[in-house]
């Protein structure tokens, strides 16, 4: 078994593509790793649909406010600048197109962009949260999740088998194996997890990969 | 002379709470917001066939451990009563916790609806019943099971779905400084669904960390105005 990066490693690259005074919501689960590893030269405003604006990092236990959560109920810690709202006005940013990028976790993606994070198979209670409203509305969406499920089946999918979260929203894919972006004339393949090539990252893609003519080694 | 809305204590409060009657219940889900000592007087006071609008359903206190050491009460409290006949919010379950909440046991059992509502539709649907509107267009939902039975309309090239609003008989909140006409003010997170439901229920029930008299709450940092709020109770911490 080849190594696949773990998911720190698959946040720190993540982070990578935040931009200096990005507004930045990050969805539950996975993706709030990436609150602790903004690169250093960059100021991000990290958005909560819990109605905060400009949170810090993910607090250590001694801090801990339980009044002071993001929306993945982890507690933060305060920044100069930040801001509280209510619910409403958390999805007027969000719906308004006030948030320049959001980090989701997913079940599956397709090769069109759709999205299913919400719903599984078995558990028809579990709910879709702000994903709808954040997947509708905001200006880009990265997706960030292992590659494949735990019994090794594909996740980027020709088609969503899962119920969705937005159709056509997903511009870029983050996994513990590569970076892919979604584009009009499908999924295309620009970085491999080190070591492995890109025939290798197809066989455990459903969906039909375009290869990058400058298709890298993920570089962290 | 002004009414008097302050209550000696949450059980007092929630006294006159009927069995059907559709309550929301402020908060995200977990704590922080949660007006927890009005729930549990709830529970205690045992109304039955309740409609709960709220964003979480809850996961009941032997999950709670796994989001905050050693745990804490929420909604939960009230399916295990077997007080609720319907929940309406965004997430009735969590998908990173086991299948064993309160609400997805029910649920499995057939012994509660669930109507699941995005977030962000389900904080305007709020807010067009507190503000006396008919309904609203959002994009949120377009293309997903959500949009099953609903009016679809292309707006500016943009497809919307029609969104009806929503009122509660009662809405149970919490803030953390009340002065006693039922001015408002919420401290950090803990604000989120609160200041919209204050505004959509026939009688909005607030549990606070203080009470304060008229004139020391800074009137420009308002966040819920007194009209909205009919009784209060001091909790202190």
């Amino acid at each position: 078994m080849k190594d696949r990066l773990d998911e720190q490693t698959i946040a720190l690259r993540v982070a990578k593509e935040f931009q200096d005074g990005m507004v930045i919501n990050l969805g539950y689960g996975m993706p709030g790793l990436c609150a602790n590893l903004i690169p250093e030269d960059r100021t991000i405003y990290f958005h909560g649909e819990n109605g905060i604006l400009g949170y810090g990092a993910l607090g250590e236990d001694a801090e801990k406010d339980y009044e002071l959560i993001n929306a993945s109920d982890q507690p933060v810690t305060r920044m100069p600048g930040m801001v509280f709202f209510d619910s409403a006005m958390s999805f007027d940013m969000i719906r308004g197109g006030h948030i320049d990028l959001v980090v989701l976790g997913a079940y599956q993606v397709s090769e069109a962009g759709d999205l299913a994070n919400w719903g599984r198979p078995g558990r028809p209670a579990t709910g879709m949260g702000g994903g709808m409203d954040l997947a509708a509305g905001c200006k880009a969406l990265i997706v960030m999740m292992l590659h494949t499920t735990k019994d090794g089946a594909p996740r980027i999918v020709k088609q969503c088998s899962f119920p969705l979260t937005a159709k056509n929203c997903v511009d870029k894919i983050f996994t513990d194996l590569a970076v892919i972006d979604v584009t009009e004339k499908g999924l295309v393949l620009k970085e491999v997890a080190p070591g492995w090539t890109a025939q290798e990252v197809q066989a455990l893609t459903e969906a039909p990969l375009i290869i990058a003519g400058d298709l890298k080694e993920i570089e962290l | 002379m002004a009414i008097k809305k302050t209550f000696a204590n949450c059980d007092e409060a929630v006294a006159d709470i009927f069995d059907g009657a559709a309550i929301m219940i402020g908060g995200f889900g977990s704590f922080g917001g949660l007006p927890i000592n009005l729930i549990v007087a709830l529970a205690r006071q045992g109304a039955k066939n309740l409609t709960v609008i709220a964003n979480q359903g809850g996961v009941g206190f032997d999950l709670s451990k796994r989001i905050k050491p050693g745990g804490y009460q929420d909604i939960g409290a009230l399916y295990e009563k077997g007080q609720v006949k319907k929940f309406i919010g965004s997430v009735p379950a969590l998908g990173g916790m086991p299948p064993t909440s309160p609400i997805e046991t029910l649920y499995r059992e057939g012994k509660v609806e669930i109507e699941m509502v995005p977030q962000g539709t389900l904080a305007e649907r709020i807010r067009a019943g507190a503000g006396g509107l008919g309904g609203f267009y959002t994009p949120t939902g377009v293309g997903t099971p959500v949009e099953a039975g609903k009016e679809k309309r292309t707006i500016n090239g943009r497809e919307y779905l029609l969104e009806m609003p929503l009122t509660a008989d009662f809405a149970l909140i919490k803030a953390h400084k009340a002065d006693t006409l039922g001015n408002l003010v919420y401290r950090g997170t803990a604000r989120c669904f609160n200041p919209i439901m204050a505004m959509a229920a026939q009688t909005t029930i607030v549990e606070v960390d203080e009470l304060v008299q008229p004139g020391e709450l800074d009137p420009e940092v308002v966040v819920t105005p007194h009209v909205f709020v009919s009784r209060i109770v001091e909790v202190r911490i």
